[in-house]
This record gives structure tokens, sequence and C-alpha cells, in this order.
């Protein structure tokens, strides 16, 4: 296949930056589109010229590292489907594809198509975990857990940090991975005692980076590489709800 | 923890009073609507409707200033998610797909701007200075004249018709959004509140224009 990228280049994060056309000539349809990269890439280097950075780690659509908006979508629109799972057999001969970088303020570029994500980490730290310790490894069926509950818990779970949501949302907000993390943990017994702290811990940390406001476009759900639901936003609103009254009134 | 800085200054809480406010004032379009309907039911139930709600103006200012300070809240509280949500996104995309976003969703703040400005112009037209105030038979202001008077005019009748519109499509956004920022849309719900919004924006377009539609259609021409 014949393709012209249309890429975003910056040399870094003061750079303005801009877009930079290229040819790709010998794209085979069986390649990963980070594969298709890689030989841009090189072809690049050969001509002594700067690659293309980007981001990627493991390649097989676990990590969430991988991060590029593919003619406007993030992820470049195959359902359920991050960027280093997509292959060229999606595009057509001749096709141009143009490439950016997820766009949002917490999230600046880096260099090229590179941004740093940090933000998302912080909103981690501040309570996107279990501080109970949790002892060796309990009997199997030792503490009940209800199928509704372990299934909730485990789609949540299917959040891989990637931070498509924001980058397809037009307000760059960041509702569908905070409320994914905080559903997790907070259905799940050894989540369940945290779960008032953890939620206005995240809510906060996620509002002083700077991320927007869910507008309920449904766009996040629809790029989730991982198919996490809108439901889980609607249900952090009713976490945050209870918890923000149960901490006015000193409820336990 | 101070319960109103975590409701007035977090996202999910400016989401609660968006919704909120909605609640209510889509409680009052309904309400709105069926009371008008009324106008088809001829110029003596009508005027009766009108005078009944006059009857005991503690209650109507207690309404009125209940909406206004809905209105008052709702436009606080989307200028600032505006505001929040333009600065998160300063670059945009050089290519843009909207996937599935709906049109409506992405012009909440023009469709609620254009509809603020036709309430203020409705309430000049109908409740503050309207054009006709005359009475009717047993001295009750004729509001059956003044609305088939207002809407002969065909310019008044088409701002409306336009208005009325944008309201619903603000609506077919809007009311299945305030179920999910109340945190009510999981499961099984999400499906039906987005149905119901969608149905109901449609049954107030229709309930609504159907008072100009039929009044330039002739409806009411015989106390002109
Ligand atoms: C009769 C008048 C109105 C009704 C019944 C109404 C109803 C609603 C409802 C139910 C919502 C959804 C709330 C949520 O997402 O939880 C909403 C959202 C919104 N309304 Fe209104 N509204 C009205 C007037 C206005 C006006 C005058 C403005 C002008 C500024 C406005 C701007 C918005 C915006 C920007 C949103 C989206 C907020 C967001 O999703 O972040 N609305 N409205
Ligand atoms: S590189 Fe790990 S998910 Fe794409």
């Amino acid at each position: 296949m014949k393709l012209t990228l249309k890429i975003w280049r910056q040399k870094n994060g003061n750079d303005a930056g801009g877009f930079v056309t290229y040819q790709a000539n010998d794209v085979n349809k069986d390649m990963s589109f980070l594969e298709m990269l890689d030989v841009v890439n090189e072809g690049l280097i050969a001509e002594g010229k700067d690659p293309v950075a980007f981001d990627s780690d493991c390649r097989e659509g676990i990590c969430g590292t991988c991060s590029l908006v593919i003619n406007g979508v993030p992820h470049g629109g195959q359902k359920a489907t991050t960027a280093c799972q997509l292959h060229m057999r999606h595009f057509q001969d001749g096709q141009t594809i143009t490439i950016e970088p997820w766009r949002a303020r917490p999230f600046p570029v880096v260099r090229d198509l590179v941004v740093d994500r940090d933000a998302f980490d912080k909103i981690i730290q501040s309570g996107g975990f279990v501080s109970a310790s949790t002892g060796g490894t309990p009997d199997a069926n030792a503490i009940p857990i209800s199928k509704d509950a372990s299934d909730a818990a485990m789609d949540a779970a299917q959040c891989i940090g990637c931070g498509a949501c924001v980058a397809a949302c037009k307000n760059a907000s960041a509702m569908l991975f905070v409320s994914a993390k905080v559903s997790h943990l907070g259905l799940l017994p050894q989540g369940k005692v945290e779960k008032d702290r953890r939620v206005l811990a995240m809510v906060k940390t996620m509002d002083e980076a700077g991320f927007g406001n869910c507008t309920v476009t449904g766009a996040c759900e629809a790029v989730c590489p991982k198919e996490i639901s809108l439901d889980f936003i609607s249900r952090l609103n009713r976490d945050y709800a209870t918890a923000v009254f149960k901490s006015a009134w000193g409820a336990k | 923890m101070n319960i109103f800085k975590a409701i007035f200054c977090s996202s999910l809480g400016k989401k609660y009073i968006m919704g909120l406010t909605g609640l209510a004032l889509f409680g009052f379009v309904i309400g709105h609507m069926v009371g008008n309907l009324q106008i088809f039911m001829g110029q003596e139930k009508i005027n009766a409707y009108a005078a009944m709600l006059k009857s005991v103006p503690k209650l109507l200012w207690v309404a009125r200033i209940g909406l206004l300070f809905c209105v008052g809240l709702h436009i606080w509280a989307a200028s600032q998610l505006v505001r929040e949500n333009r600065a998160a996104r300063p670059s945009r995309y050089e290519v843009n797909d909207p996937t599935v976003t709906t049109f409506a969703s992405r012009t909440m703040i023009w469709s609620g701007l254009i509809v603020f400005a036709f309430i203020v112009y409705h309430l000049f037209d109908f409740t503050i200075a309207p054009d006709y105030l005359g009475h009717d038979a047993k001295d009750r202001h004729d509001v059956f004249k003044m609305v088939i008077l207002g809407f002969s005019n065909p310019f008044s009748s088409l701002f409306y018709i336009i208005a009325n519109g944008l309201l619903c499509i603000h609506l077919s956004h809007g009311v299945k959004s305030l179920f999910q920022s109340l945190g009510f849309s999981t499961g099984q719900f999400r499906g039906w509140f987005d149905r119901f919004a969608v149905v109901i924006a449609w049954v107030i377009f229709i309930g609504n224009t159907s008072i100009p539609a039929a009044v330039l259609l002739g409806f009411g021409k015989e106390v002109l």
C-alpha cells in the first residue's frame, strides 16, 4: 500500500509544532499501525532525519501507552482496539492519514506524538489504591462477592489508563477514567472501606489537574479500547454525592 | 468537609446543580405546556385557568422567584462548566470526527443561550408588557384574545416555533444527561432515559407549537 501521512511534529513543549507530510510507499496491510510508523522512522533515520517520536510499550493492547489520534479519532476508530492493535488493512491504498497527539491541557506534548500523562498518575496517587494490608492469598470464596458486583468491578478494571477518553472528549474530561478506577475498587469488599475518601480525593485531584467536565456526549465510551461504559460515570456521580453528604454530616 | 465547597466548587457538584435546576425547569416546561393547551378547550376555560393561577399571589410569586433562581443557577453553572471545558482543550484537532456524539450534545450552550433570549422576549410579550390587556365578559384578563392576537403576527409565531425547536433540542440531550449527572443512569435505566428524553422533547415541541400553528391556520379568528 501507498499512504500519505500528515504527522504532527513538535520538538518540545515550548515549540509551536506543525504538520509535516510524509509518503509511505511500501506499507504491508498486515502491519500494525505502530509497525507502519517504525518503517517510516527507519526511512527517516536512513535519510539522517529525526524519527517521529511516539509512545508504545506492550504492543498487545494491554499497557495503555500508545496514544495516537488517527484521522480525528483516538486509537483510530476500530471498535475496542488500541493503536498498537490496529492493522493497516483497515485503511485504503492511497489514503491520507492525519496523526496527532492527545490534545488536552493536562496532557502537555513532550515531543511529536508523545504526551505527558502524569496527571493520571497523580489522580491514582490521591486515592486509586487499597491501603489495607490484605495479607496472604485468601481461600477461594472466603469473601463472598455477588456476581453482579464482581462483573461490574472487572468491567471497570479493564481500564488501561491510556487517556483516549480525555483525547476524544470535546471538554477533555477525565471522568470515564476516574469513574472506572473508583468503581473497580469501590465495588469490591477490600476497596469498599475507603470508598468515600477515595472518590472525594480522586475527584479533587482530577479537578485540580484542569480536566474538563462531562457533558454526556458519549465520545469517550465510543473510543475506549476497553469499552468502559458511560454507566461508570453515573456511578461516580452517585458515589461522590453520597460521600459528600456522609462526610458533611459526619455519618459513618 | 464543607458541603457548599464540595458542590459549588467541584466539577461533579456543578453538574448536580445543572441537573437539578434543569429538572426543575423541565418540570415547569411540562406544566406550562399542559396548562396552555387548555386554550383548545375555548376562551372560557383558558381565562378561568389564568385567573386561577393569579388567585393566590403569594404562591405565584414563590413559583416565579423559584424559577428565576433556577434559571440563574443553571446559567451560572453552565458558564463555569463551559469556561473550564474550553480551558481544558486549548488546541483543536486538525481532523475532527464527532464519532457518536449528537448535534444536541455539542451545542448545549448555544441552544441554551437562544432559549434564554426567547424566555426574556416571551415574558415581555405575554407577562410583563403585553400589547393587549383587555377583559372578557366576566371581567377576567382575556388571555385567549391576547394569545390569538400575539400569534396572528407571523414573525412572533415563527420566533416562538424556532425557539421551541431549540428548547426541544436542548431537552433531547438535557433530560437524559440530567439523570446521568444525578447518578441514575446505570444498567437498563440508561436506555430508558435516552428514549424518554427524545420522546418527551418531541411531545413538548408538538404540544407548544400546536398553538401558534393553529392560530396561523385560523383558530380563534372570531375574537379578533
Ligand atoms: C427552559 C429552559 C431550560 C431548560 C428546561 C434546561 C434544561 C437543561 C437540562 C435538563 C440540562 C441537563 C443537565 C445535566 O447535564 O445534568 C441542561 C444542560 C445545559 N443547559 Fe439548560 N435548560 C434551560 C435553559 C438553559 C439556558 C438559558 C442556558 C444558557 C446558558 C442553558 C445552558 C445549558 C448548558 C450549557 C447545559 C450543558 C451543561 C453540561 O452538560 O455541562 N440552559 N439544561
Ligand atoms: S502499546 Fe501497550 S496498549 Fe498499545
